[in-house]
């Protein structure tokens, strides 16, 4: 069963914890400068915005059909069956294709880095094998960010908004979108105020699927345009050593006469 | 050989001054020094030039080859030999280019060790890694003539169709899969410039440039290396430039037709700008000038047409790997000037090479005779000499 993560924006008070577990889970800095940066970096995979007193938290998506994964020339990022899109940092050649190709704009890089890495919440690949919380999840004071099976994330995000529906929007920001996600959004304002693409834009269709449609047909071409190209070659050459034959009898018979 | 400075050679040696500074800063302070990159511009110029730009370019090889070898149209056998250098060239500098632009360089190999085929980057690398292979090949008799090795010449002549036929299947692949790579970006790319035709619109734009380019060096060498011009070759390819243009612009038309965006690009904005400027400089141009027959038959008329051509389709390029994300970003992107002067190196190296490559190999076979001819009358001093001077020209 595949794992996820229900980040409930009305329960959240904004206490940053979640930013500061993630950096100690990740090894990275953090420290009040840290704390007030208001984007992702590649020393901030997650962040926690304020707007007229109500809080967003961005973070990867771990989309179900992850462009990211699809886009890597050498597979260094791969959606396990657990949940989290994990990246291998030692096969990555440092294209920038991921980044490029996604629409949460999430993988960041270390720019001034001699051996630079593509950085993003991986969702903590470790525990979640483990079968703990990840980092940020379990740090939560309020169960604003909240760990478990993603079908019952689902229906607990449902019941929310049923129970409440005049606290939230009617809806579940990464159900549908680009195909699904592993991270749910529930609010009161909708997320595109936070930077978050809009649902519209985005999609439900997989991310994936625009090259796949031209990368499917690929298999068939390679041996039917190379079937076309040798007939082509063979015709033009096939003219052109009538063409001599020819030539040669009407010398021979133009002797014997 | 005595060596002088001319302007030529002072501005290379600048280009290749500052070229090798920017590199020193790339390998030894990261791209966040040499760059304005950033994680919200992911790709800069030496993806939208070096390698977008760069592949079309080289793009007259595969043109050509496939047109006298695949077509049998003998008349232009005389510029099969610069265009299958020129695109050698053009594959191996950006092979270069591409080492300053991916993050870990040092691991290019795992390409071909980690595969996803899933990945039109993939789907590309490999593509181009085996066309230089190909181009490599069909350049070798060049070398192999100058040194007057036959054996191995017959071994190419014996396999020289599976080239051909290989050499235009992986180009066909590669330059439309550079279109492909733009597919990814629905919600990013702006809507004039993302379209599911993007892959045909690529592969129709490098024939249309492998033709230009072809134009625009046959007239370069002549002026550099005083060769003399051979004006039926350059009108035939100016017809054919013409037929490209047109299928390409019919092909733009129609595809801003299908998706309704017709009224869109005539109205002023910000991208509009930089459409028409493209279509300006690819289309508008060009088709209007090869239109007179006077300019179809004249060598100056031809060389400006396929200048246009070039500056247009790349200004396309451009458009497509940069401009085209501004709106999506919220801010521009400008190169640094160290990024600038890795390109400008690059295309000066290649410039320089090219000129190594017409004064010490058999490009122009037939030149052979026209030279012998001089050195024996003594009319004109030995064109080479000025070769690498010409180097940026």
């Amino acid at each position: 069963m595949s794992k996820a993560l229900l980040y409930d924006a009305t329960m959240c008070i904004g206490c940053k914890q979640c930013e500061s577990a993630c950096a100690q889970q990740n090894k990275l800095p953090y420290d009040d400068k840290v704390a007030a940066e208001s984007t992702q970096s590649e020393h901030k995979f997650t962040v926690v915005l304020t707007k007229d007193d109500k809080f967003m938290r961005r973070l990867c998506m771990h989309c179900e059909h992850p462009a990211c994964a699809s886009v890597c020339p050498v597979g260094a990022l791969h959606k396990t069956k657990e949940g989290p899109v994990v990246y291998d940092v030692w096969k990555c050649i440092g294209c920038r294709y991921c980044m490029v190709s996604c629409a949460f704009a999430q993988p960041k890089y270390e720019w001034h880095s001699l051996n630079p890495r593509v950085r993003k919440c991986i969702m903590c690949p470790d525990r979640v094998v483990a079968g703990k919380p990840t980092a940020c999840a379990e740090i939560c004071p309020t169960g604003a960010t909240k760990f478990g099976e993603r079908d019952d994330l689902i229906k607990e995000a449902q019941d929310r908004i049923r129970q409440n529906p005049s606290t939230y929007l009617p809806r579940i920001y990464g159900l549908t979108e680009v195909g699904g996600t592993s991270v749910f959004i529930l609010s009161s304002m909708k997320v595109e105020e936070y930077g978050y693409p809009a649902s519209a834009k985005i999609g439900d269709t997989p991310i994936p699927e625009y090259t796949g449609r031209v990368m499917e047909k690929i298999p068939d071409f390679i041996p039917v345009w190379t079937l076309a190209l040798g007939g082509i070659y063979w015709v033009s050459h096939r003219r052109e050593e009538v063409a001599a034959a020819e030539a040669q009898e009407k010398e021979k018979n133009g002797s014997a006469r | 050989m005595k060596f002088k400075l001319t302007f030529w050679r002072v501005v290379f040696i600048v280009i290749m001054g500052l070229g090798l500074y920017s590199a020193f800063i790339r390998f030894f302070y990261g791209l966040g020094a040499v760059s304005n990159m950033s994680d919200q511009f992911p790709w800069g110029l030496w993806i939208g030039f070096d390698l977008l730009c760069g592949v079309m370019l080289a793009a007259g090889g595969f043109c050509i080859v496939g047109a006298v070898y695949l077509f049998n149209v003998e008349r232009l056998h005389s510029v099969v030999r610069p265009a299958v250098l020129t695109a050698f060239l053009g594959y191996v500098l950006f092979i270069v280019g591409l080492l300053f632009d991916l993050g870990r360089p040092w691991y290019i190999w795992h390409q071909l060790v980690y595969m996803n085929p899933r990945s039109v980057m993939f789907e590309v690398g490999v593509c181009v890694m085996s066309y230089t292979t190909v181009l490599f090949f069909e350049f070798l008799p060049n070398v192999l003539e100058r040194f007057n090795l036959k054996t191995p010449i017959k071994w190419i002549k014996k396999v020289y169709a599976v080239l051909v036929v290989l050499g235009i299947l992986l180009s066909t692949l590669h330059q439309s899969s550079l279109g492909s790579l733009y597919l990814i970006m629905p919600s990013k790319l702006h809507p004039f410039w993302y379209t599911p035709a993007l892959p045909f619109l690529f592969f129709g734009s490098a024939i249309a440039v492998g033709l230009a380019m072809t134009i625009f060096e046959s007239t370069q060498s002549a002026k550099a290396f005083g060769r003399h011009l051979e004006l039926p070759v350059l009108v035939e390819l100016g017809g054919a430039l013409l037929v490209a243009l047109w299928v390409n612009a019919l092909l733009r038309f129609e595809d801003y037709f299908h998706r309704g965006l017709l009224g869109q690009i005539i109205k002023p904005s910000y991208e509009a700008y930089f459409l028409w400027l493209e279509l300006m400089l690819a289309f508008v141009i060009p088709i209007t000038m090869l239109s007179f027959k006077k300019v179809r038959l004249s060598p100056n008329g031809l060389y400006l047409a396929s200048i246009f051509s070039l500056l247009g389709f790349i200004t396309n390029r451009l458009n497509v790997s940069l401009t085209g994300f501004e709106t999506y970003v919220g801010h521009h992107y400008v190169p640094k000037w160290t990024e600038f002067s890795v390109t400008l190196m690059i295309i000066a190296a290649g410039f320089a090479l090219f000129g190594l490559a017409v004064k010490y190999l058999p490009i122009y076979p037939q030149e052979e005779h026209a030279v012998e001819r001089r050195t024996q009358t003594q009319t004109r001093p030995v064109v080479a000499t000025a070769v690498l001077g010409h180097a940026g020209d």
